[in-house]
């Protein structure tokens, strides 16, 4: 059985070099500039986009930065833009589409892109605004002989599992701090909420409108949650972002972790941490609320789009460079970077917790134009309460007003 | 000096200070006084790898629209420094209303974010700058009393901490102080306290962040300082040490007075730069006990991805006079002692 589909694989593989090989580069001649954010999975696509069609351009540039999100807006707003492609997420596209600059592909597909699945297909009322090739979302990882040590033999899948195994662990004595999650002020405290909040059920905002709708019976069961396992994060747990969550874990800190499923191939790697602790860690679903309920996680997408401010042909030759790298043969070549959503994905350990998050109906990140005021309000709204100063209430309606005072400046709500 | 000629002389410098000082002030001033326009949503259905979704975006054509129509945005007058996240006089009114004892009504008002980032910014300039002056002015004295050999490493070494990047400074000061580093585990060990963390109280964060304040800027008022004791003139001081006086006493009576116009100078320069105290915040990772001013502007402009101009520019205008209501005591010293030299 595994041989065969590794000989599909590898026939599969043969076919998209040789259709590689002949990469269809669209006009010659034009400038290709592409923004994008800074990690592997990202080098990957536009390196192989520049690879396949470098030499049938006149430029060929591309930056990475982990500023992308903060400077593409202006970077696109002049006519012609700085960059002919910026490679987005959900919430990054509608900040872009928010002020028009990018432009729909279904033109660019028709003639470019017939091997594009629908499901990569970003499309808002039918107009394509972006080609996804990537997935990500928050999960679970154990350390599975540390709960087998505390006397816990299956990997956790609820909040209060994930609660009852840490006070397990504490109880035993071999951890004070068993949990780690990114709570760090600001963003990532926002994004923890959301995740507790979309397991509970929760809605944003009032249907069709940009009314907050936070201070729910939702969000006060989800702030619960979030208490219930910070009790057992570390004391700094607010300062904590994804590079120090990932760094407690590699150093054999913590049993029980929501960390990104992007951490799941450095962290199963072999560098940075120990045999004892890579080989026990076990990616799963992240935890719902109820055995079999919607995991607490929102699902990312990374996808590729074109400027609007820029020429016809620049636009094109942009989109068929793209296009042409996303084959199985680049993914193969870079297969436990990141989930990939294209063919000949063959998911690894590193992609299980992403691959059963995603089945388990995990909510996508809210793809609305008003989404980043409410996570900035949430993220310095919420650590009141997590410090123990303000009741989940109160907390839930200062985020509300702030939220609506910065959605009026914004023109979301009127005056 | 001729008027003629003192116009010409000063013409560079005010042409400079109009195009880099004044008129961006004003183009803050007049972009807090506008909101965005009204956003025009539409329902639409997005689709994407997780399925398809009922959801909303912006209508660009009739957003557009509007925008041409009034590129600076909707005039709000003063409304942006008077809603919840600036002065939110609405919020205090109700915290005032609805509460009944003065800890109470506290509590609420500082809550609000305005209120909340001044509290902090005020405590960091009031203990910071007085501490900086006394101890720059106390090392200086002390350099300069060191044999000449000395005097040349001993200046260096002083200096260090200011030539190291603020952002770069804290960072590494923040890992020291995490449980795992030098200083945090020194300090849990010496309190035999294995879970005391600096970052996880508001007390600590603010010392913390104190401190740090005071080990930066010192080297500024140490330098100062130690220029303006080359200049004390060398007969007073005897004239004081064949009076009687101790080296306490010269330092007092002489050296001290003869400070004066650099210690205004240095307050001044102080009480400037702690007010707009920011990159400690950000590198210790301080949001959720300690925020400032300037750290609410940052995250007005950056972190919502939608930046929020007005907001930021009425919080600008804010600092502003602020910073102008806190130096207006040393000015109005300085001016007095001007004229008071020039009659």
């Amino acid at each position: 059985m595994l041989l065969k589909k590794l000989i599909t694989a590898g026939a599969l593989t043969s076919l998209m070099s040789s259709a590689a090989f002949a990469a269809d580069c669209g006009p010659s001649g034009q400038s290709i500039r592409i923004l994008a954010s800074d990690f592997p999975a990202i080098h990957a696509v536009a390196g192989t986009a520049e690879e396949n069609c470098a030499a049938a351009a006149a430029e060929f540039s591309r930056n990475h930065t982990t500023e992308a999100r903060q400077i593409m807006n202006a970077a696109l707003t002049p006519n012609p833009a700085e960059y002919t492609s910026v490679i987005v997420a959900n919430s990054t596209l509608t900040q872009l589409m928010n002020d028009g600059l990018v432009r729909p592909l279904n033109d660019l597909i028709e003639k470019y892109g017939q091997n594009i699945p629908d499901n990569l297909k970003i499309s808002i009322d039918g107009n394509v605004m972006a080609i996804a090739f990537m997935a990500n979302s928050q999960h679970l990882f154990s350390r599975t002989d540390i709960l087998s040590q505390a006397g816990i033999d299956s990997v956790p899948g609820t909040y209060d599992e994930v609660v009852a195994a840490a006070k397990a662990i504490r109880e035993a004595g071999i951890m004070e701090y068993p949990i780690v999650m990114n709570m760090k002020t600001g963003w990532n405290v926002g994004e923890s909420f959301n995740l507790a909040f979309l397991a509970h059920g929760g809605e944003f905002f009032k249907p069709g409108s940009a009314e907050p709708s936070v201070n729910s019976a939702a969000g006060v069961a989800a702030l619960e949650t979030l208490k219930s396992l910070v009790e057992y994060a570390h004391p700094d747990h607010l300062t904590q972002a994804s590079n120090e969550t990932q760094g407690l874990w590699e150093a054999g800190e913590a049993a029980l972790g929501i960390m990104w499923g992007s951490r799941g191939s450095p962290i199963l790697d072999d560098e940075g941490s120990t045999e004892e602790v890579t080989s026990n860690t076990v990616l799963s679903a992240a935890p719902s609320v109820e055995p079999g309920g919607v995991p607490g996680a929102t699902l990312w997408w990374d996808g590729f789009t074109i400027s609007t401010n820029v020429s016809d042909s620049e636009a094109e030759a942009t989109f068929a460079a793209l296009a042409s790298a996303l084959t199985a043969e680049m993914v193969a070549a870079n297969n436990d970077d990141a989930v990939w959503l294209l063919d000949g994905f063959k998911p690894g350990p590193a992609a299980a917790g992403v691959s059963a998050t995603a089945q388990g109906g995990a909510a996508p990140y809210p793809m609305l134009p008003q989404i980043g005021l409410m996570h900035n309000a949430l993220g310095s709204e919420l650590t009141d309460f997590l410090k123990g100063d303000e009741s989940a209430e109160k907390a839930l309606a200062d985020v509300e007003a702030a939220y609506t005072t910065a959605a009026k400046e914004a023109g979301f709500l009127s005056n | 000096m001729k008027h003629r000629t003192f116009f010409w002389f000063i013409l560079p410098t005010l042409s400079a200070m109009i195009l880099f000082i004044a008129l961006p002030i004003v183009s803050v001033f007049l972009q807090s006084l506008f909101v965005q326009h009204e956003q025009v949503l539409v329902v639409s259905e997005s689709c994407g790898p997780f399925g398809c979704k009922e959801s909303t975006k912006v209508d660009l054509e009739a957003t557009e629209k509007l925008r041409e129509e009034a590129p600076m945005g909707q005039y709000n007058g003063l409304g942006t420094y008077i809603n919840r996240s600036h002065l939110a006089f609405a919020e205090v009114g109700n915290a005032w209303g609805s509460t009944t004892t003065f800890g109470e009504f506290w509590d609420q008002v500082f809550d609000l974010p305005f209120y909340n980032a001044l509290i902090f910014t005020l405590t960091y300039t009031a203990i910071v700058t007085p501490l900086v002056l006394v101890l720059g002015l106390a090392i200086a004295i002390g350099v300069n009393g060191l044999p000449k050999l000395m005097k040349g490493p001993s200046i260096f070494v002083s200096l260090l901490p200011f030539l190291v990047t603020p952002l770069v400074g804290s960072l590494i000061l923040f890992w020291m102080v995490d449980g795992d580093g030098v200083i945090g585990a020194t300090i849990q060990l010496i309190f035999d306290d294995p879970n005391l963390s600096l970052k996880a109280s508001t007390a600590l964060t603010w010392t913390m962040l104190i401190v740090y304040g005071v080990w930066h800027t010192l080297p500024f008022s140490f330098i100062t300082f130690y220029a303006g004791l080359q200049t004390v003139p060398s007969d007073t001081l005897e004239a004081a040490q064949i009076d009687g006086a101790s080296k306490w006493q010269r330092t007092i009576f002489v050296v001290v007075p003869h400070l004066m116009p650099l210690v205004s100078f240095v307050t001044l320069m102080l009480l400037m730069d702690n007010f707009r105290v920011f990159e400690p915040i950000v590198s210790f990772s301080a949001e959720a006990h300690a925020r400032s001013l300037s750290w609410i502007i940052y995250n007005d402009l950056r972190e919502s991805g939608n930046p929020l101009y007005g907001s930021a520019g009425a919080t600008s205008m804010l600092t502003i006079i602020g910073v102008v209501i806190l130096l207006t005591p040393v000015l109005i010293r300085t001016w007095r002692d001007f004229n008071r030299k020039a009659h």
